[in-house]
């Protein structure tokens, strides 16, 4: 297991360094005056573009300011914007946001979706799974922007049940609507993975087993069934948690939520380019993380994969 | 079942047997066997499929898009570029089916002339990906060694980075506000960053395969006969890794339309005067209390288009997969 575990962390090093690079790359040496429209109307001051050339050693070559940009996050610094403005404030303070909602929108996929998935999967070609399959099969089709304007329009302006936007307390009941949007897509997943894997194992021997001992239906179901069906839904979630710490631009944006997704579409659109690496570094490194925590989690669940 | 030595082996259906797919097999039969000849995996499917109404549902809308994005005028005969300010936001009536957006123009219009956008690019994405992740995976599977783990680990890299964060990116970096890219480079360049952020997808996709049947019989059997590296990837392998592709493309038809259109929605991809279903939809978004139907009508049109795809993916899925019958 502890080989295991570091032959996949040392595995993760390249894969973070390329990815990171890459975006550094992208958003740094892009042709073009870096300080166009920095301060205002008129051309930046020489004595400006000097001190920033130098505080971002702009006149180095790429490698040698990643190389340097690396250091100082070993260290625990990802810099500032260019107005001074320390960066990991701002991740400090836009991160918890996106969390919540990333845990309120997998709570809501995880019981659905498995509610729905479980149900089918018992109980195949009725009328419940015919639903099931036409409603997932829409989820998966709509564009998350789209869901996010229908459900706000529906929720918040049509019926005024909730307010369009959600405030900076970031309340629970305000997080629902989001949190439906950002996994939608996901829950529909979820529900099909879990139909398929319930069905199949429906007709497992185990289960016959479990039945002919006389053992009630709640405890076939609920102990023999579900531990082994999980497994799938499992990896779902788990990638799927990775994702939605990252992957909440377009539905922050609809909804005003003051999380990273917003906070990097921002720092795009400004050309805040350290802010945006910075964001990608943390965001590339969850996600890298959160795959590494599913493939443990395998074992765990099932005892028959073992890591030696 | 009069002559067992040839009835019963040509009229069962072997679907499961992916080694028949072009092969001349009826060759020499028996006139009367050859009504009942061997399908292969793909001719199996089609029958499947011709009895799906699911099938046709989807196929017909999707003709109906395409046309759409061949001749919008066929369609149309409104302008979807210009307008009269006197109609702004005027709701849906004979002369405008479905109204008129801020501007004063027809939506009707726009949202005909928005398929081509999303159709061209939607289709040589997948094409691109296509093309890119499947040599990649080929190249992958077969060769193995070294080969195969410094392409898995590029694939990772790409695959490290959420879509649409990477996207984001990568069009703010090309196609930044101030650049002055025409109607088709900024075209491109959405196609590109597709193709970039998902070939990896693909590549596992046709990796796996490859690996699977890289060492099936007929391979050897071809290897020993002397048949060179090329003319067996190409004759032996190829058609029998491209069903869960075939499936895999049609699905991403639809969610590239979706993602065309969140790009152009967040204002990095097709810029006006383009007209697109995800330009008119974060049009939309500042007259929703007013004029709820300009997001209605080109969302409508952008779910039914990738519905349609991804439904026609599901019903070749379930055509293709002997273990769902």
């Amino acid at each position: 297991m502890g080989r295991y575990l570091l032959r996949r962390l040392l595995q993760l090093v390249p894969v973070f360094i390329g990815t990171t690079f890459m975006i550094y790359a992208l958003v740094w040496a892009v042709p073009g005056d870096p300080f166009a429209g920095k301060c205002g109307e008129r051309r930046c001051p020489d004595q400006y573009i000097a001190f920033m050339t130098d505080k971002y050693h702009l006149d180095q070559n790429i490698f040698v300011q990643y190389a340097t940009y690396m250091q100082n996050l070993l260290k625990g610094d990802f810099g500032q914007t260019f107005s001074g403005r320390s960066i990991n404030d701002i991740i400090a303070t836009a991160y918890p946001n996106t969390l919540k909602l990333a845990v309120v929108a997998l709570l809501i996929e995880a019981g659905i979706g498995l509610t729905a998935g479980v149900l089918t999967g018992l109980r195949r070609n009725g009328f419940l799974d015919n639903l099931v399959l036409v409603s997932t099969l829409f989820l998966i089709a709509l564009p998350v922007f789209v869901v996010g304007f229908v459900l706000q329009w529906l929720f918040g302006v049509q019926w005024q049940l909730v307010k369009p936007t959600v405030s900076s307390e970031m309340r629970f009941s305000e997080l629902i609507i989001p949190g439906f949007v950002l996994g939608s897509a996901s829950m529909a997943y979820i529900a099909r993975v879990a139909r398929t894997s319930i069905a199949e194992n429906r007709r497992a021997d185990y289960v016959r087993t479990a039945i002919a001992k006389g053992l009630p239906m709640r405890r076939v179901v609920g102990v023999h069934l579900l531990r082994n069906s999980l497994i799938p839904v499992v990896t779902l979630l788990g990638t799927d948690l990775g994702a939605l710490m990252g992957g909440a631009i377009v539905t922050e944006g609809i909804f005003q939520i003051n999380g990273i997704g917003r906070q990097v579409y921002r720092s795009i659109v400004t050309k805040e380019s350290a802010t945006v690496v910075s964001i990608v570094v943390v965001l590339v490194l969850v996600y890298l993380l959160m795959n590494l925590v599913v493939d443990l989690l395998y074992a765990a669940l099932d005892p028959r994969i073992r890591y030696e | 079942m009069s002559d067992p030595s040839t009835a019963s082996i040509v009229s069962t259906p072997r679907p499961e047997q992916p080694g028949e797919i072009g092969a001349p097999a009826n060759a020499g039969l028996p006139e009367s066997a050859r009504k009942e000849k061997p399908r292969g995996l793909l001719g199996d499917a089609w029958r499947d499929l011709r009895r799906k109404p699911l099938f046709w549902i989807s196929s017909a809308f999707i003709v109906l898009f395409v046309l759409m994005a061949a001749f919008p005028s066929l369609f149309s005969a409104g302008d979807a570029v210009n307008g009269t300010l006197a109609n702004s936001l005027g709701k849906p009536s004979a002369n405008a089916w479905f109204g008129y957006d801020v501007q004063g123009r027809d939506v009707y219009a726009r949202v005909i002339y928005g398929a081509r956008a999303s159709v061209v690019v939607a289709l040589l994405s997948v094409v691109g990906t296509m093309l890119v992740g499947g040599t990649m995976g080929v190249i992958a599977g077969y060769r193995g060694g070294w080969v195969d783990s410094l392409l898995s680990r590029i694939a990772d890299v790409f695959f490290g980075l959420p879509f649409v964060l990477g996207a984001i990116v990568i069009l703010t970096t090309f196609n930044g506000s101030g650049t002055s890219n025409s109607k088709w480079q900024i075209m491109a360049l959405v196609i590109a960053s597709l193709v970039v952020l998902t070939w990896p997808v693909v590549m596992r996709l046709m990796r796996s395969s490859v690996l699977a049947t890289k060492e099936a019989d007929y391979i050897v059997a071809a290897r020993a006969l002397g048949a060179g590296t090329g003319r067996i990837i190409l004759k032996h392998l190829l058609p029998n890794c491209l069903a869960p592709l075939l499936v895999y493309g049609t699905i991403m038809v639809g969610s590239f339309i979706g993602a065309e259109a969140t790009l152009s929605f967040l204002g990095v991809g097709l810029k006006s005067p383009v007209v697109s279903w995800g330009i008119m939809i974060s049009e939309a978004q500042n007259y929703i209390r007013v004029a709820p139907f300009l997001l209605f009508f080109p969302a409508a049109f952008l779910v039914t288009a990738v519905l349609s795809f991804v439904m026609l993916g599901e019903a070749v899925r379930e055509a293709l997969d002997p273990k769902l019958r």
